[in-house]
């Protein structure tokens, strides 16, 4: 935002004070583990405050404080806790000298606005550490997922081996299971071709849609609306019985009087059902986008001489794209993670990796679905940060700042 | 034009697939649905695997079998019946055949005599239960606990199930009224005999719950047969009830610090059935597996991967030792002289007309 | 394909009136807004509204036993459910007849059942007495009275009879009321024994604790909008991998994570004792109740709350945020005032996703919720998948829904899925 804001020093009594309350935190945390809570936030407090003034005022050279400031916290750690010890040292030795030099020279100021008051600035910092604590509850699950999946065990159990990292308590052969079970390979087949195929009927209707209802004078809105986002409403459990009589009785037309191979009848009943259940998001996010759109701009891309189409691809569709995108992925990760209509309407040859892992779960509870997680999750790391690369590398192409 | 364009695509898309999965053998594939997990593996092993080899059908499966009675009526319905054949449980055997959803199999002629030329309904004896199911094994439920949780004297009556005192600590069990009901009230000093009877009246009802009451806060209520195990792994439970062959992969396979009470087991039987309104040629082929399928030798070959035990008379000196463990598996069966003597056997009829009832009752009780 | 609507202005100029002509444009405004809906509508409406109306039909639908037993229930038409007498032979000499029809076409045990949901123990009574009346001889054998008495001695008991004819009706409110723990019965509807009394609390519970989440997603959900809103875009596309992320790993990997982490000898219990924070021998129970649920399917709904919030947070200018500042506002009326209304559509979109979307689970409900934390839809997915009892898993179904559309009506009228705030 602004990097104009000079950043000067900060008085010494400010610092030690704040490095005095992060002291005595880690030192309560600390204590209490060990059964002496008080004498932990004395201690800490006055071993923080003594560390930072060494560091500021004696050693004088901040490279040289900070390699000290991790020395000493690493053979502290080593010390009284031995090996793990040394590495949580480590950790908090870098972040507290770090911390000191950032709070000392005043870096917390750097990219912020000069004329925030401090509170303002108590403010932004405390947000963001909430922020980050929600973050950390999003991510938490995941992070524990990925060292399960690596269990020599068939149980969702961090074993004794596992906590002592000992290698014996890890194995890759829910990998191996995964990799080498046709059941598992089918429905993850099965799965990369359902999804996406939905999620492009649903975008395709439900963003044609939307806009139409975005027009200013719609006829029976409410109730348009309402229809089209009621696959949302009702309980999965109806939709899927419902969905089966109605699957049921075209496959049988298609089978029996067209004479369409029954496999694929089974692929198109799943994925009509399923691009049904992602409508509805499909509606609600481009609708709520579309709330903000100015109709102005699709008038004036008519006055210049732009036909509807043209309108739509050049001017509307950009606007709203951030809304079609986050609707796609709604209708897409419907699908991909749908279980309940999908053992209905679908046959054993249409299961899908949630029918599998349900299987997984309910039968036996294996591992195995944590290594599909797990290899989801990488994979969905990469694409998402294949698209951002490439986002940012065409930006530069258009010589574009970032934003 | 965009929808009728995604549409074409997503058509020849799928079109793509379904002929890769199909691979060609259409009118040579059969749909069998059973419960997944380490069972279906052993049936995989001791049916599928050597009928495919024999006759060439390409064998799908379905592990739907929890959900087969709602499913297979919803299809009779629809007049669209995608299975071929299918694994219940006894109770929800005897269901679908009285809804005339199962056809009926005569043991004499549909079925293949024991070697030694006993007839097929002789050998089953018992346990055909019901005209439209051929049961291929009996399993039981019973009680699992960690050996080193429980102190000093280990648990050896499911009774210890509902003393708190002497063992403290969690325990796990099914969360419906099958089982549990009967189970308290055998631990409330009611006669085996006498169980159904008195859990027919509303006073038995209640004294059965009031039975519950007393270790209602230690519970936790599981409802599927993969959790017991997985609790017992973590130490998250000291006793918990489970089927036996789960309690023996976790006790043998997985070595876990976990041992089984068989007193008070509550014995079952799951088996085959073939649904009706299959076209003639499809029934013909599920016949032939299930002829297959439930010879003497087949069904002892199941047991050498878990550890239920064969409906067969015949079968049952044939259950030889675990194909990986090598372990003796016939003191593991259910039906083994020594651990069927404590064992309680579940009262079908009962349940086909009270279990609706008891279960609403069942559950407003957890829910208060 | 459109005739601009810029033609209006110059109209007067036709001679045509002004007011015919804004009426024509009108139309073709309204007609090229129901062309672009026309196609999503007529899918939706026959691959789902269809269906659906008829599987919640079945809610009402009652033909099975005239269908299976026309005879008897035209015979117990006379027949006064409210005395204390057993219907006539007539009666009984219908329901043999009927019932050896039915035997032959095995319809008589889809009556039975249908019938043991009101009163147990029906099932088992016509398996049995079907298997002996398929020897009668319908023409002969009477009078049978005594003969159904003799089969089983509920066949003398009045209530059987008076169940009979109080669900003998093509239609029925059977169902619905029993989705409300009341019954059916010959003098009208009456309460459900306590000890059965279930469906309310669970409805109850279900709307309050969707509640309870959706309020957490909107706390837990806004701060990490407007952060991801109000950062430089690459960090915030950072960022969105973070929420993407749990969105992206199957909702059953996700309720299997809480597990771990939430029980007793779990993850969190683990660390808080290593902290001391806790003793070992009082861990805290944070699964298998209603906090397990909550924590769980806030989790897993949190996404859905910030992606539309985002979505709408990045339309609103951050500029007027400063205007508002450097006219005297404070941080707080600045936002208060000025960004909070702008982003309302987006926590509304948001809050009725998240709503709607928690009345309806039932997988995560199960696995984490124990008893006291499951839903009304395990009950609609048990009625359907277990006790086949489709009709009234049907009621119950229907109550949701129509709840579930008030609620989106009422959320219509306050906020307005159209409400445009925007000044600009």
């Amino acid at each position: 935002m602004s990097a104009l804001t000079v950043i000067s020093r900060k008085p010494l009594s400010f610092v030690l004070s704040s490095m005095a309350i992060l002291g005595a935190l880690a030192g309560l945390l600390v204590g209490m583990g060990l059964k002496f809570a008080i004498l932990g936030l004395i201690f800490g407090a006055v071993l923080s405050v003594g560390l930072s003034f060494v560091a500021i005022c004696l050693l004088d050279n901040e490279k040289r404080s900070r390699w000290g400031l991790l020395a000493f916290w690493l053979v502290l750690g080593f010390f009284f806790f031995g090996l793990a010890g040394g590495l949580v040292g480590i950790l908090w030795g870098w972040f507290f000298g770090w911390f000191v030099f950032w709070l000392f020279e005043g870096r917390y100021r750097a990219r912020l606005h000069p004329y925030l008051t401090s509170r303002q600035v108590l403010w932004h910092f405390t947000f963001r550490v909430i922020c980050g604590a929600i973050f950390t509850y999003l991510i938490t699950p995941i992070l524990v997922v990925m060292p399960l999946s690596f269990n020599a065990q068939d149980f969702f159990t961090f074993t004794p081996e596992m906590l002592q990292f000992d290698p014996a308590g890890y194995s890759l052969k829910h990998y191996r299971d995964f990799f080498n079970n046709n059941e598992w390979q089918r429905s993850f087949k099965n799965s990369l071709i359902i999804a996406p195929i939905s999620t492009i009927i649903s975008v395709s209707l439900g963003t044609l849609a939307a806009i139409g209802l975005s027009q200013r004078h719609v006829p029976f809105k409410r109730l348009i609306m309402a229809l089209l986002i009621s696959p949302m409403i009702v309980p999965l459990i109806i939709s899927a019985t419902g969905m089966f009589f109605f699957y049921a009785t075209v496959g049988n037309f298609l089978e029996n009087s067209l004479g369409v191979d029954k496999n694929f009848v089974g692929y198109i009943k799943v994925i009509l059902a399923h691009s049904v259940l992602g409508i509805p998001f499909v509606i609600i996010t481009v609708t709520a986008t579309l709330v903000g759109f100015d109709n102005s701009l699709t008038q004036a891309a008519a006055n210049m001489g732009a036909d509807p189409v043209t309108t739509f691809f050049r001017v509307q569709m950009p606007l709203i794209l951030p809304g079609v995108i986050s609707g796609g992925l709604f209708a897409f990760i419907t699908s991909f993670d749908e279980v309940v209509v999908i053992m209905f309407v679908g046959s054993a040859s249409q299961k899908t990796l949630p029918w599998q892992m349900f299987i997984g779960l309910r039968e036996q509870i294996s591992p195995t679905i944590l290594a599909v997680a797990t290899i989801l999750v990488v994979l969905s790391i990469m694409l998402l940060t294949t698209l951002e690369l490439l986002r940012r590398r065409s930006e530069k192409l258009r010589g574009l700042s970032p934003a | 034009m965009t929808f009728t364009k995604t549409f074409v695509a997503s058509a020849a898309l799928s079109l793509a697939a379904g002929a890769t999965f199909a691979d060609g053998h259409m009118a040579n594939e059969m749909t069998i649905v059973s419960w997944g997990g380490a069972y279906s593996a052993s049936q995989l092993n001791a049916y599928h695997t050597p009928y495919a080899a024999k006759t060439g059908v390409t064998i799908l499966n379905d592990d739907s079998s929890s959900t087969a009675v709602a499913r297979l009526r919803a299809m009779n319905e629809a007049n669209n019946i995608t299975w071929d054949v299918v694994d219940v449980e006894a109770g929800p055997a005897m269901q679908l055949c009285d809804e005339g959803l199962a056809m009926v199999i005569d043991p004499d002629t549909m079925l293949a005599p024991a070697p030694d030329g006993t007839s097929a309904a002789d050998d089953f004896g018992d346990m055909l239960v019901s005209e439209c199911f051929i049961p291929q094994i009996v399993y039981s439920t019973t009680f699992g606990y960690r050996t080193d949780l429980v102190g000093s004297t280990a648990p050896t009556s499911v009774c210890d199930v509902f003393d708190t005192v002497a063992y403290p600590g969690k325990r796990s069990l099914f969360s419906v009224p099958i089982n549990t009901m009967e189970w308290a009230l055998l631990c409330d000093g009611v006669a085996k005999a006498d169980i159904y009877d008195v859990l027919e009246t509303p006073e038995g009802q209640d004294q059965a719950l009031a039975k519950l009451d007393t270790i209602k806060d230690d519970v936790i209520w599981v409802s599927s047969g993969a959790d017991t195990p997985q609790l017992l792994a973590d130490g998250e439970v000291v006793m918990g009830a489970t089927y036996n062959g789960r309690l023996f992969a976790l006790i043998e396979e997985q070595k876990q610090p976990v041992a089984m009470i068989w007193d008070g087991q509550v014995m079952d039987l799951d088996g085959w059935i073939i649904p009706t309104g299959l076209s003639p040629e499809r029934q013909a082929r599920a016949l032939d597996y299930i002829m297959f399928a439930t010879d003497t030798q087949r069904l002892a070959d199941q047991a050498k991967w878990i550890s239920y035990g064969p409906a067969r008379a015949s079968s049952a000196p044939l259950v030889g030792k675990h194909a990986d463990l090598g372990i003796d598996m016939g003191p593991h069966m259910p039906t083994a002289p020594e651990n069927l003597e404590r064992a309680f056997l579940m009262n079908y009829s009962f349940w086909a007309d009270y279990r609706d009832d008891l279960d609403a009752k069942f559950q407003t009780w957890l829910a208060k | 394909m459109t005739v601009s609507t810029k033609t209006d202005q110059i109209l007067s100029a036709d001679g045509m009136p002004l007011k015919k002509s804004l009426g024509r444009a009108l139309r073709h405004q309204k007609r090229r807004a129901l062309m672009l809906v026309a196609p999503l509508l007529i899918f939706i409406f026959v691959a789902f509204i269809m269906p659906i109306v008829s599987m919640l039909f079945r809610s009402v639908e009652n033909d099975i036993v005239v269908n299976t037993l026309p005879q008897t229930v035209m015979a117990l038409q006379s027949w006064n459910a409210e005395t204390e007498e057993l219907p006539d032979e007539d009666v009984y000499a219908a329901f043999a007849a009927d019932i050896k029809l039915a035997a032959e076409t095995k319809t008589h045990t889809k009556v039975g059942l249908r019938l043991n949901y009101e009163q147990a123990g029906i099932a088992s009574l016509f398996k049995k007495t079907a298997r002996k009346v398929k020897k009668w001889d319908i023409e002969s054998d009477g009078p049978f009275k005594e003969k159904f008495i003799g089969v089983h001695k509920n066949w003398g008991k009045i209530e059987i009879w008076r169940t009979l004819k109080v669900h003998s009706s093509r239609y029925t409110s059977g169902y619905f009321l029993n989705a409300i723990d009341m019954r059916k019965t010959a003098g009208g509807p009456k309460a459900q024994p306590e000890d059965k009394q279930i469906l309310l609390l669970l409805f109850q519970r279900t709307i309050i604790m969707s509640l309870v989440i959706t309020g957490s997603c909107i706390l837990l959900g806004y701060p990490v909008a407007w952060l991801l809103a109000n950062v430089p875009l690459r960090k915030a596309n950072l960022l969105l991998i973070l929420v993407l992320l749990p969105f992206w790993t199957s909702l059953l990997v996700r309720t299997s994570a809480w597990k771990v982490m939430l029980q007793q000898q779990g993850v969190i219990n683990d660390l808080l004792v290593q902290l001391g924070m806790v003793s070992d021998g009082a861990r805290l129970v944070m699964i298998n109740n209603q906090t397990g649920t909550i924590v769980a399917m806030t989790h897993i709904l949190l996404p859905f709350m910030i992606l539309p919030m985002y979505s709408v947070m990045q339309t609103i200018p951050p500029t007027y945020l400063r205007a508002a500042k450097s006219l005297g506002a404070t941080d707080w009326t600045a936002f208060w005032r000025v960004y909070f209304p702008q982003s309302v559509p987006g926590i509304g979109a948001g809050s009725i996703l998240v709503f709607i979307l928690a009345i309806g689970y039932y997988i995560t409900p199960e696995i984490v919720g124990g008893t006291k934390g499951v839903f009304i839809s395990n009950r609609i997915a048990y009625s359907i998948l277990k006790s086949l009892n489709w009709g009234l898993g049907a009621a119950l179904a229907t109550i949701l829904l129509v709840a579930v559309l008030i609620l989106y009506w009422a959320y219509d009228k306050m906020v307005g899925i159209d409400n445009v705030k925007l000044g600009g």
